[in-house]
């Protein structure tokens, strides 16, 4: 191993940095991008790619390196998300985003997320993998035919992560 | 317990966050039959449960219900199998039945086309011989049915009744060998006699090599049986093939294909046209519209135009004509022997002699004509041989005769050793030349063999061959005397052999037979007295004595032509054939 690699794979300063926010934070945050994403896109179509309540909770899960953290912030995040969401059920982006919340968590304690290019690459993974698992129970528990375009998603993985990048260091002023 | 919940605490939030999500999920979502996804899941839980259940009962208790269920089926299937076959079996009655009644329509509808007066009958019997083909019908003479009837079938001809019985009649089959019927083909009219084989087929026979049939072509009867009335369908040609004297031809009669069950027996017949040969049936041809005339060329060549005919052998034809005017030859009226007309001539040079007066002498009979004594005399009469006998032969025509005794021109030198034919024909009660002796006088004698030129009878100029024998062909005598077929040493003639003659003689000697043929425009034998005509004029051939021809022989005779001549009119007429 390098040095890059052993910045990168270093457990030890990851269990010691773990970051906290004010409560105000966690909770203005998620709301700001919620809000984002159900309003903005009526008047603003191009902003419907952007998928500001994932990149949130991932970045919450990534800064609290707490899976059970991470659970709770996806799950509250999901479902505030469906609740205001039109035509979507309760439950579906909640538990999907439960499961982000819980993997992101756990990839940060082997991560060294603070790195932007792990932030990127920890962007685009979680966007695929979110739209493909979202994909996957709307067929599986709600009998819906939609359609998963891999090309498609893999644009605008690349395209979330690189609005997480920048995202996450806005985010990281708010850090106590 | 709260060591796994502490080892695996995260895993634990997890799933029962996720789990608590579904339930959510499950609560208020509702599937496409509005029913709460909880109720679809829990249906969708169970179901497969209770079907394996169900397979497991059915597999377990439905073998046991199985068997005592196959108890009854071996029954139930033969009882299902009688049933099957009973229905069969009325199938089949029905199938027959409605047979039945179809022919029975259609024996119907033929009764109702054809003008004959037909009885239907049923076939009840068959024969009991082992080659004869003859059936049995349930009607007899108390039906009316009588011996020699025609019975058909609207296919065809069937057979004629043998024996009328009673109650039943015994018809003989066209396939029988010994039947025999007169047909007519459809296309070119083709007589012939219709012959059964003993088999399947029959054949035509009695029809010439030279006479066109063709596979395929349909025969009617003729009518000239006088059993079967004229029209009726016989059979389709199958094999014509030239044979040795006639034409083979096998025929699938038409009346026995579908099998005989019902029949017509004609007991009044009536003859009916044939109907025409039917035309191929049309297909797409697409045939070009005439030429126009071409105006260019003016030389005609069909009599369409005039009359004028500008082949080969028309302008032949009218050189002849001109040569023969010219000449006053009359040709096909030359007699054997006489001088032909001089074809050599320029027909545009020589012009027609004037027309001599024949002046007959005596024993001529009164107002005949003989345009043949101009450039043809014969020999005089009074130049007899011994006995009375004329020197050379005497001719008999129908026509006024050419042998005026006394009116023979002298000079006329035959060829040493020809022989002078003499043909006697259809003599009837004229005689014909005063060259005939008194003993012949009596009736009706004629003798067919050719009679020999008595050496030293020949007439003045004439100069037989020593041994040369002039012949005399006696064909067909009628009734009446064989006028100028003495002979020669002026006994009394032999009495006419007919069958040795023309085989179908009608208006022959009283007593002999006459054979019937199918030929068309034959005298009818059965016409008694009746004298039959032939629209051509026979042609004598005449028989040289070199060759031997044996006495009775008359290898000139054409079978079923003319036989006899009204000796009141001297004319043939034809006898119309009766209905039956």
């Amino acid at each position: 191993m390098n040095e890059f690699s052993d910045r990168l794979l270093t457990e030890v300063p990851r269990r010691a940095r773990k970051f906290k926010f004010r409560p105000i934070t966690i909770l203005l945050v998620p709301l700001a991008a919620i809000l984002f994403q159900v309003y903005l896109p009526r008047f603003f179509t191009y902003l419907g790619y952007l998928e500001l309540p994932l990149l949130v909770t991932v970045y919450f899960a990534l800064m609290r390196r707490q899976p059970i953290a991470g659970v709770f912030f996806g799950a509250g995040i999901g479902l505030a998300q469906d609740s205001l969401s039109p035509n979507q059920p309760l439950g579906m982006f909640g538990i999907v985003k439960t499961l982000v919340g819980y993997f992101a968590a756990s990839v940060s304690m082997r991560f060294d997320v603070d790195n932007p290019l792990i932030q990127f690459v920890l962007g685009f993974f979680f966007y695929f993998f979110h739209a493909f698992f979202h994909w996957v129970l709307s067929r599986a528990l709600l009998g819906l035919q939609v359609d998963f375009d891999p090309r498609q998603t893999f644009v605008l993985g690349l395209l979330n992560a690189a609005v997480a990048v920048p995202l996450f260091m806005l985010l990281d002023k708010m850090k106590e | 317990m709260e060591f796994l919940l502490n080892r695996y605490r995260n895993l634990t939030v997890l799933l029962v966050v996720i789990a608590a999500q579904l339930l959510l999920l499950a609560y208020q979502v509702k599937s496409n039959q509005d029913v709460r996804l909880v109720r679809v899941w829990a249906v969708t839980a169970v179901t497969p449960l209770a079907r394996i259940l169900e397979v497991v009962r059915r597999n377990t208790i439905g073998i046991a219900e199985d068997y005592f269920d196959l108890i009854h089926v071996r029954d139930e299937n033969n009882r299902v199998k009688k049933e099957l076959g009973r229905l069969k079996m009325e199938n089949q009655f029905l199938k027959t039945e409605l047979s039945t009644a179809d022919r029975a329509q259609a024996l119907s509808a033929f009764q109702s086309r054809t003008q004959s007066r037909t009885i239907a009958a049923r076939i009840i019997g068959n024969g009991t011989g082992m080659n004869s083909k003859d059936v049995l019908i349930d009607r007899g003479s108390g039906s009316g049915v009588m011996r020699g009837m025609a019975v058909v079938t609207p296919d065809g001809i069937v057979g004629r009744v043998l024996a009328s019985y009673p109650t039943a009649s015994q018809v003989l089959l066209i396939t029988d060998p010994t039947f025999a019927a007169g047909v007519i083909s459809e296309k070119n009219r083709v007589h012939g006699t219709l012959k059964g084989i003993g088999q399947s087929k029959v054949i035509i026979d009695y029809v010439q090599n030279e006479e066109k049939v063709d596979v395929g072509e349909v025969f009617y009867t003729s009518g000239d049986d006088r059993v079967f009335p004229k029209g009726l369908p016989v059979g389709t040609a199958t094999v014509v093939r030239p044979g040795k004297t006639f034409k083979e031809i096998f025929v699938v009669p038409a009346g026995t294909q579908n099998g005989l069950e019902e029949v017509l027996v004609v007991v009044e017949g009536i003859h009916q046209a044939i109907p025409d040969a039917q035309a191929v049936a049309s297909t797409d041809i697409y045939i070009l519209p005439a030429p126009p005339a071409d105006k260019a060329s003016n030389a005609p060549t069909t009599d369409q135009r005039g009359g004028t005919l500008t082949t080969d052998a028309d302008r032949l034809r009218e050189r002849y004509k001109k040569i023969g005017a010219a000449q006053g030859h009359v040709f096909g009226q030359g007699l054997p022997g006489a001088r032909p007309a001089n074809f050599n001539l320029n027909p545009d040079e020589v012009k027609p002699p004037p027309v001599q007066a024949v002046a007959p002498a005596g024993g001529v009979a009164p107002g005949v004509v003989n345009p043949q004594a101009v450039k043809a005399p014969l020999a005089p009469a009074g130049q007899t041989g011994a006995g009375g006998v004329p020197a050379t032969t005497t001719i008999a025509r129908p026509v006024p005769t050419a042998a005026q005794p006394g009116s023979a021109a002298p000079g006329v030198t035959p060829r040493p050793g020809a022989a002078v034919p003499v043909i006697t024909r259809a003599p009837g009660t004229g005689v014909a030349g005063g060259n005939v002796t008194p003993a012949v006088s009596k009736p009706p004698v004629a003798r067919p063999v050719p009679t020999a030129a008595q050496p030293g009878s020949a007439a003045p100029g004439v100069t037989p061959r020593p041994g040369a024998a002039a012949s005399v062909i006696t064909r067909a005598p009628g009734p009446g005397v064989a006028g100028g077929s003495a002979t020669a040493d002026g006994s009394k003639p032999p009495v006419a052999k007919p069958a040795q003659t023309v085989p179908p003689s009608g208006g022959t000697a009283p007593g002999v037979t006459p054979r019937v043929t199918p030929r068309p425009q034959t005298a009818n034998p059965a016409a008694s007295g009746t004298v039959t005509v032939t629209p051509k004029p026979v042609v004598p051939r005449v028989v040289k004595p070199a060759t031997g021809t044996s006495p009775g022989t008359i290898p000139g005779t054409i079978p079923g032509t003319t036989s006899g001549t009204n000796p009141a009119t001297n004319q043939e007429t034809k006898q119309a054939a009766p209905k039956l």
